[in-house]
């Protein structure tokens, strides 16, 4: 028989008993709908653990701190495997990183705490200092405001809760001034001649509180290269350059005091490393490890939630396959019913030419036509299951006063793979039914009352 | 004794036998026939419940395979075909009617008899001028949309001779086909049938437990009784008389 004739007779057989196949086709939508709605949340929530890790702007970042570098409070001390004293993060290590195949910049860490002071209120607050490349990294996308106007202008980007802080209208604030107070190096008068380029030395500084007026010009969501520095974030930001010559005070100030550093030269608590693209990372980590530096990055990490999230995805299709599989014993029963009621119909089919393959394709394509009914609708439960689980999670997230987040997403793949999915599971179904319908013996068949 | 058909012979059964075992129990349902059946020739197959000719017309329509002896029809040997090339020859050399019809109630009796062309995949464009044609020969053309309850009983075995009609085959197999008709309407159905078989040259095998009926319709007779023919000649319609 030709497909179309085929098909035609199917779609009429489905016709005749429309609700009894109809709730065999909702059985394959609602079993297609729990995978869809799983995976959905899977691969929401991966994207936007992805969204947020990428917006912090390190996929191609490199951290390097010197290998001896102080560790948290309980935590051992590193053992350092050589007799060689560890390397000191200087100016020299820095335009030694920087000449590395695929670097595009290295910049220090410049992260303080501090207190800043808006309508006579202080404040407490990290300061971080953002190179102006991070203008493009997507970062700044959708921020309120606008980046920094110049890589060394006196202005500043708050983050959102920071700046709910300061106001209860945070976008009132762009604009407005505020005050930084900090404590600014000076060195003490050198022993001798040699000095650093920034004029200190290894006897010390003296520490002297400053202001600088900054203006507000842009509120961000989170900050990005959140996490490091050791202050957890920074929720005020200012350009690099700004920041840098603030000379203010920050933790490894006190560590380079007592350490025996007889190069006298400034030296950086971290540099930050970004590399041409994340494939580079890797490669670029290796080489900065084998210079005698610590170096972090959060390849690192995106590898390890990468294998989680293929886990968690596939633990999610498991589970969200099962409904689909008891949606299979529908398809089967369903059909094996329709042979019985349709036994004569087979044998005076077989009697006027049908060869047993017309009768086997004529189950088939109506196995084939019920899941693929079945996948389309439930696509599309699915992907309003998840939009229902969203809404509910973002009620739930606005009664806490927390941003809206989108939990569930429906990727092209999983719409297209989820059809496939059910006509094929559901022709899988047909196999048996179509088989034994075609095997029937036509006589005994036309002899079936 | 196998006999060579000749050109004249549509059907040719060479010591055909058909054995079914039931509950370990071996029912011989046709047993050693031999027969042959002349081009445009009308044979009614006579005999009580049981005697085995609804089952040598199953062998002859290629539904059912003989444990032994061979079926020649329209020169192809039915031993010999593969179970799709039977499908074919169901499909293009015979025309089958039953006693109860066999219509699809949820079809119309124009999609009833455009199964067959459907199942010989005949263009699509061909279809309903081969669908009305059917219907004209059996008078019904006025009730092409109509599902198969609407109709009588002798409305509804004109609707399945149009069905068998319509791929135009050499060789019309007819099982009781007057078994759930009034005898005046059996009367009619089988004028038709002979009509048909007139018009277009065809041969007719019926099998019938009426002998008046067959005896006046059909050019021939064969009585069959526990599987056996039941003479080793055929039998005149005189002889039947």
């Amino acid at each position: 028989m030709k497909p179309r004739d085929l098909s035609d007779l199917a779609f009429r057989n489905l016709r005749e008993a429309i609700l009894r196949n109809a709730l065999t086709t909702l059985g394959v939508a609602v079993g297609v709908a729990s995978l869809v709605a799983m995976l959905s949340l899977g691969v929401g929530l991966q994207e936007l653990a992805s969204k947020r890790l990428s917006q912090s702007g390190l996929f191609d970042t490199i951290f390097v701190t010197p290998k001896n570098n102080f560790r948290g409070m309980g935590r051992p001390q590193r053992e350092v495997q050589s007799d060689k004293p560890p390397r000191t993060l200087d100016e020299d290590a820095r335009k030694e990183i920087e000449k590395l195949p695929n670097v595009i910049e290295v910049y220090p860490q410049v992260r303080f705490f501090t207190e800043v002071r808006f309508n006579n209120k202080p404040f407490a607050t990290v300061v971080a200092g953002m190179p102006d490349s991070s203008r493009n990294s997507g970062s700044f996308d959708g921020m309120q405001g606008y980046f920094f106007s110049s890589p060394t202008a006196d202005e500043a980007i708050l983050q959102i809760e920071f700046a709910k802080d300061l106001s209860e209208k945070p976008a009132s604030l762009i604009g407005q001034d505020l005050v930084l107070r900090y404590a600014e190096r000076q060195a003490l008068p050198a022993n001798d001649d040699s000095s650093t380029p920034s004029g200190e030395t290894s006897g010390g500084f003296s520490v002297v509180p400053k202001e600088l007026r900054l203006k507000i010009v842009g509120i961000v969501e989170t900050e990005p290269a959140a996490g490091y520095g050791g202050y957890g974030n920074a929720r005020l930001l200012m350009p690099l350059s700004t920041a840098s010559t603030l000379r203010a005070a920050q933790v490894n100030d006190l560590r380079d005091i007592v350490r025996d550093n007889t190069a006298n030269k400034t030296t950086y608590a971290s540099l930050s490393v970004r590399a041409k693209s994340p494939s580079q990372v890797e490669t670029l980590e290796a080489s900065i490890k084998s210079m005698g530096f610590a170096a972090y990055s959060l390849l690192d990490a995106s590898k390890s939630l990468r294998t989680f999230f293929s886990v968690f995805d596939l633990l999610l299709g498991i589970f969200g396959s099962l409904a689909l599989a008891v949606a299979t014993l529908g398809i089967v029963n369903t059909l094996v019913m329709a042979i019985l009621e349709r036994r004569r119909e087979i044998g005076v089919l077989k009697a006027l030419g049908a060869a047993d393959s017309d009768v086997q394709q004529l189950f088939f394509v109506e196995a084939g036509v019920m899941g693929l009914f079945g996948g389309f609708f439930g696509v599309l439960f699915g992907w309003l299951l998840g939009r229902a689980i969203t809404f509910g999670t973002n009620v739930y997230l606005k009664r806490q006063n927390l941003n809206p987040i989108e939990l569930s997403s429906v990727p092209w793949w999983l719409v297209v793979g989820a059809i496939v999915f059910a006509i094929l599971v559901s022709l899988a179904a047909g196999l048996y039914p179509a088989s034994r319908a075609a095997k029937l013996n036509p006589v005994d068949a036309l002899r079936y009352e | 004794m196998t006999q060579i058909p000749n050109a004249e012979t549509a059907i040719q059964l060479a010591r055909v036998s058909r054995q079914y075992t039931m509950g370990g129990a071996t029912i011989q349902a046709v047993n050693d026939v031999s027969l042959s059946v002349a081009r445009n020739e009308f044979l009614a197959l006579l005999g009580s419940s049981g005697s085995g000719k609804s089952t040598l017309l199953n062998l002859i329509a290629g539904l059912d395979r003989p444990t032994s002896g061979s079926i020649m029809a329209q020169g192809q040997n039915l031993a010999e075909l593969t179970s799709i090339e039977l499908a074919r020859y169901r499909c293009n050399t015979i025309g089958m009617i039953f006693q109860s019809f066999n219509l699809l109630p949820r079809m119309t009796l124009e999609e009833n008899i455009e199964l067959p062309l459907r199942l010989a995949e005949v263009d699509r464009e061909e279809r309903p001028g081969r669908v009305r044609e059917a219907l004209e020969r059996v008078r019904l053309t006025h009730r092409l949309g109509h599902r198969p309850t609407e109709l009588s009983g002798g409305e509804q075995q004109r609707v399945a001779i149009a069905r068998a009609l319509v791929n135009r085959p050499k060789i019309l197999l007819a099982d009781e086909p007057t078994g759930n008709l009034d005898s005046a309407t059996g009367e009619a159905i089988l004028s038709l049938l002979r009509d048909v078989q007139r018009q277009l040259g065809m041969t007719i095998v019926m099998v019938t437990h009426e002998r008046p009926l067959a005896e006046r319709y059909a050019d021939r007779l064969a009585i069959m009784g526990d599987g056996k023919l039941l003479s080793a000649s055929e039998i005149t319609k005189e002889a039947a008389r």
